[in-house]
């Protein structure tokens, strides 16, 4: 388990990283925590020519409010205590691996690496927040819901770095809620759900059982049956599609209790 | 090939590295620093955690190039002129290790977790060790070894 | 390096049909043996019994995994036609010769050395040895020495892995419980080869079949199948986890047709006190213990009495707790001859029991006590144990012993039995440790007899044996060392299909309460108390050690750990992302005790205790989720999503 021969380039600077990205086109990727690419490197499951490290641009380590958002830099760790002013994120964040490789793993790369099963994008698109990408052309916004297109894959360009991460921040009546189900402690989740409530307004998404995180448009009196009815879960050699149909109703249904009873609260 | 200059407990090490070359075979191969234990390279196991500027992580998922500059500390940076730690000195009583391949990484993960003024809590303990197997102890005794340096 | 070469090399391959499935295997070709056991007359007291109850388990492959992957270093000596092998194999054992028969090399020219601490196996390790071949055969080739370690993605896929088997029990009961016939029919997965020494997962219980339980018509059918997938070995357990969930499920199965609390039921059938040494239908001679005592011990430690009946009120309440129990016998120290029982007796050839190990102490000129071992412990403790027992016998500070626990097939004292499996070290590795340091106390006694000088310090007396060998006591060695070897007297070899399968036997009785979420299937663990005789224990610190991992891997086997192929024979938990071992937020923290029969056969009085609850916990855990569920059909792992199907079967 060792990778196949890659070119090395430590980006300094977000305009280096670019460059780097730019002149090697589809042939690199960028190197953040690396606490899922490492992995699939090792496994040799992807080869790139290139990887261009981001972990030492400093101008991409800010966590700052904005807007009524959290503004997520590109080498900020899923560690970082700054992320906990976020609520949604205190929620989730416990569950995206363990300690250990939260201390490394960033916010953006999850985001970027884009697995159905992680915590984060499912944050991301439930919260309607945005991905900040750079490009040699300039700097773009991509709200969540359309960066995330499949598996592992996302609407950025090659050449494009995600510089940046945006996550709303709630009314101060909106409940949070956060809910999943995994074999073991930090495993990558069977099925999650996350729910916004806020009075009579309930927004909800799902992840694991959908090729991307998945806003679902779900019938307030019964949120839990009306989303496991608008998923396609597929069976794995942990779950049954009929058990992942069923856990959809369970997590949706636990995420928005606690949901609304913190925005009754 | 790239140059390289790390410090590793405390010393610093000049070395030509292939990009590719992991953390943890650089750790071991190069600078003979066994310590630092391999048990699956891909990041679940937890054995070959090391500090990595200040911060636990695995060295199985970082490329020894990347340490260029950087500050690590293995296994074998814990006891200073041969005095086990008050972690090191809790785990021999508790019977905290059997085969002791596993021990390394979680003696790092709570090295760190302790420097940082933690853990508080028992649940925090066993909330760090889901990051780490052992398939000797049960790890009930490894939790009792901590809780007993944190005073949780 | 390797893996690079490796994608160089193109591999065409034919398909053929894959057989998976070991029940499929059954039916066609890959059975590779099929043979029948009975002791006593089942046909008749089947016939005769007033309830008879059938039930059908099956367990799963599932492995050791230790952290430590395999490795071996190899080096090829062209000179004198040698090898020499570092590995962290767990033998010599039975299979150093294996090795050297593979390698056409006369047993001497095989030097295979393991180191003095090498990580976990659990078993597993035994299996290295075909890979100190495969590297024999490159370092011959290439004419260097070959380095292999072993990655997580090749252990999981082709180290080894336990066997897996479905066994139809049929057990007759009289009304009052009393159980009268026993009969098993089991279909043993060993996977794409018969590696030694397989089919022995399927033999090493066979004085066992009975369990705890006085039953004198015992039968057997094994059946051993072969699967395109990974091939079998040792494992923590070693068949007893395999045996113990078709026994101990059938009688709580048992209980509920017969309407008996299930420990009553088992309290009517153990082995009672004053049976022993107690003679097994199948062979075993059970050497000590308290079995109604430590079942006493176990439901009172549980509160037995207590939990079943909030069980049954949070049953009432809707809940899914249940509470199941599971009493085994834990055999230790295994004959060897034991395998032979998969051949008629007709075909079996010499006599086989080995079962011995070996020791050598020395004490240099100034009074150095040096210990040599050839155990190959792997965190158990071997090395403090025996320089306790030294230190003990020759009168000296424990610290005062240096133990060496290197073993090296050139230099160390071994026997075809030595290494570390079956839980042998307390029984006959320190039992040979015990031998040798008494030998040499008789000689230092005879020593300081002969000089007149019973206080002579042990400088003295060494500093005799070395230095003026004629002051020494007429027809005694010079120098001083002794090389003890010790067998356990107990195991002869099989005789007909009646074999002493192992020396040593302890007791477990394990008492799990479970509760399952209806709405994810998950099953946690509310309390689990384990409750074990095995004999004298030589150090409690590590005693304990050994029951909470045995805990832990049979824990693993009962809620999470699985491995799993496709219909293709594709291995689908490839990883540790899929091959779900257990972390500590996941495993029950074990209420723990002890009960102390030594054993009259062992010199020490100590059994073997490393793989107790490893046998007891899948059917104990087994127990009680069918206890919460109220259902028969449970067969592990319980998985959320497997527990979730029952719940909607």
């Amino acid at each position: 388990m060792k990778p196949a021969p890659f070119r090395y380039v430590r980006a300094e600077t977000t305009d280096e990283a670019v460059d780097a990205l730019t002149r090697e086109g589809d042939d690199a990727k960028v190197l953040a925590g690396g606490q899922s690419l490492v992995p699939a490197l090792n496994m040799r499951l992807v080869r790139p020519g290139v990887l261009v490290d981001v972990n030492r641009v400093g101008e991409l380590s800010g966590v700052a409010r904005e807007n009524g958002s959290l503004a997520v830099g590109a080498t900020v760790r899923q560690a970082d205590a700054r992320l906990l002013a976020h609520p949604l994120l205190a929620e989730a964040l416990p569950h995206v691996g363990h300690v250990v490789t939260r201390n490394r793993g960033t916010v953006c790369g999850s985001v970027a690496h884009a697995d159905p099963a992680a915590e984060l994008p499912l944050c991301l698109v439930l919260l309607g927040g945005t991905v900040r990408a750079r490009g040699r052309g300039g700097t773009r916004e991509i709200s969540a819901s359309d960066f995330f297109v499949s598996h592992f894959t996302t609407a950025l360009e090659p050449g494009e770095l995600v510089v940046e991460t945006t996550w709303p921040l709630a009314q101060d009546d909106t409940g949070t809620g956060f809910c999943e189900v995994a074999q073991r402690r930090g495993d990558y989740a069977l099925c999650m759900a996350g729910a916004l409530a806020r009075g009579e307004e309930l927004r909800v998404a799902v992840g694991s059982v959908v090729d991307r995180p998945t806003l679902l448009d779900v019938d307030p009196e019964r949120p839990g049956e009306s989303a496991a009815a608008q998923v396609e879960p597929w069976g794995t050699v942990h779950a049954s599609a009929a058990y992942l149909r069923h856990l959809v109703r369970v997590v949706v249904d636990r995420a928005v209790a606690q949901a609304r009873t913190r925005a009754s609260t | 090939m790239t140059e390289i200059a790390v410090t590793v407990n405390g010393r610093l090490y000049r070395e030509a590295v292939e990009d590719r070359l992991l953390l943890s075979d650089f750790l071991r191969g190069r600078l003979g620093l066994t310590g630092t234990h391999v048990g699956c390279e891909h990041g679940v196991c937890g054995a070959c955690t090391v500090r990595f500027d200040g911060v636990a992580a695995r060295s199985c998922l970082l490329f020894a190039v990347q340490a260029d500059g950087a500050e690590i500390v293995t296994v074998e940076g814990l006891a200073r002129n041969g005095a086990l730690t008050p972690l090191q000195e809790a785990f021999r009583s508790h019977h905290a290790l059997q085969c002791g391949f596993c021990t390394p990484g979680i003696l790092i993960a709570a090295d760190e977790l302790l420097s940082r003024g933690g853990p508080t809590s028992r649940e925090e303990i066993v909330d760090l060790l889901s990051g780490h197997l052992c398939r000797c102890t049960g790890y009930t005794p490894i939790v009792d070894a901590i809780a007993e340096v944190a005073g949780a | 390096m390797a893996e690079d070469a490796l994608e160089l090399v193109d591999v065409e391959y034919e398909p053929l049909e894959p057989v998976v499935d070991l029940l499929a295997a059954a039916e066609g070709d890959a059975c590779v043996s099929d043979r029948s056991f009975a002791y006593g007359d089942v046909d008749a007291a089947l016939a005769a019994a007033d309830v008879v109850v059938r039930h059908r388990v099956r367990f799963h492959r599932w492995s050791c995994t230790p952290v430590e992957c395999y490795g071996v270093v190899a080096q090829w000596n062209e000179a004198e036609e040698s090898l020499t092998a570092w590995a962290n194999f767990q033998g010599p054992f039975t299979l150093h010769s294996v090795a050297a028969a593979a390698l056409g090399l006369p047993g001497a020219r095989l030097r295979l050395v393991t180191p003095p601490d090498s990580g976990g196996s659990f078993g597993i390790k035994s299996a290295v040895f075909a890979y100190v071949v495969l590297m024999g055969l490159a370092s011959r080739k290439l004419g260097v020495p070959v380095r292999w370690i072993e990655d997580r993605l090749e252990h999981l896929a082709g180290s080894s892995a336990a066997t897996g088997r479905s066994t139809q029990v049929e057990a007759g009961f009289t009304t009052d419980g009393e159980l009268v016939a026993l009969r098993y029919d089991a279909v043993e997965d060993v996977g794409a080869y018969v590696r030694a020494p397989e089919p022995a997962t399927l033999y090493r219980m066979h004085g066992s079949l009975s369990g705890g339980y006085r039953v004198r018509n015992v039968a057997a059918r094994n059946r051993v199948v072969l699967t395109n997938t990974v091939p079998s070995g040792l494992n923590r357990g070693f068949g007893g986890p395999q045996l113990y969930l078709a026994l101990e499920r059938t009688m709580d199965v048992a209980a509920g047709r017969l309407e008996l609390d299930p420990a009553e039921l088992r309290r009517r059938n153990l082995v009672r006190a004053d049976d022993f040494p107690y003679e097994t239908p199948s062979g075993a001679l059970y050497d000590s213990g308290d079995y109604e005592g430590c079942l006493d011990d176990a439901l009172a430690h549980a509160g037995w009495d207590a939990r079943r009946a909030e069980a049954t009120a949070a049953r009432a309440g809707g809940r899914l707790v249940g509470v199941g129990m599971a009493c085994v016998v834990e055999p230790s120290i295994s004959n060897m001859g034991y395998i032979t029982l998969a051949e008629p007796s007709a075909e079996r050839g010499l006599p086989k029991s080995g079962n011995a190990e070996g020791c050598t102490i020395t004490v240099s000129p100034l009074g150095g006590i040096t210990v040599t071992l050839t155990t190959t412990p792997q965190g158990q403790g071997h090395r403090t144990v025996a320089a306790q027992i030294v230190a003990d016998r020759l009168g000296v500070e424990p610290q005062d012993v240096t133990v060496l626990s290197e073993s090296d097939t050139s230099t160390s004292p071994w026997t075809v039995s030595s290494g570390n499996y079956s839980s042998r070290f307390s029984g006959v590795g320190a039992g040979a440790v015990a031998v040798a340091a008494e030998r040499l106390a008789e000689r230092m006694a005879a020593i300081r007899e002969h000089l007149g000088d019973p206080d002579a310090s042990l400088r003295r007396v060494a500093g005799t044996a070395h230095w003026n060998p004629e002051s020494l006591p007429p027809g005694m060695d010079a120098g001083l060392a002794v090389t003890a070897y010790y067998a356990a007297p107990n195991l002869l070899p099989p005789d007909g299909d009646r074999v002493a399968s192992s020396a040593a036997h302890g007791f477990v009785v394990d008492v799990a309460v479970v509760e399952v979420d209806r709405d994810t299937g998950r099953v946690s663990v509310l309390d689990y108390v384990t409750v074990h005789d095995a004999g004298r224990l030589l150090n409690p610190l590590l005693a304990e050690g050994q029951v909470r991992g045995g805990l832990a891997h049979g824990a693993a086997a009962a809620l999470f750990e699985r491995l799993v192929w496709d219909d293709d024979g594709n291995l689908l938990t490839a990883s540790f992302m899929d091959y779900s071992c257990p972390t500590a937020p996941d495993l029950p923290t074990p209420r723990i005790g002890h009960r102390e029969s030594p054993s009259p056969f062992l010199p020490l009085g100590a059994k073997g205790l490393g793989e107790g609850p490893t046998m007891s916990a899948p059917a104990a855990i087994a127990n009680a989720v069918a206890d919460a569920l109220g259902r028969d059909d449970v067969d592990p792992p319980f998985t959320p999503g497997r527990v979730w199907e029952l719940l909607e079967r």
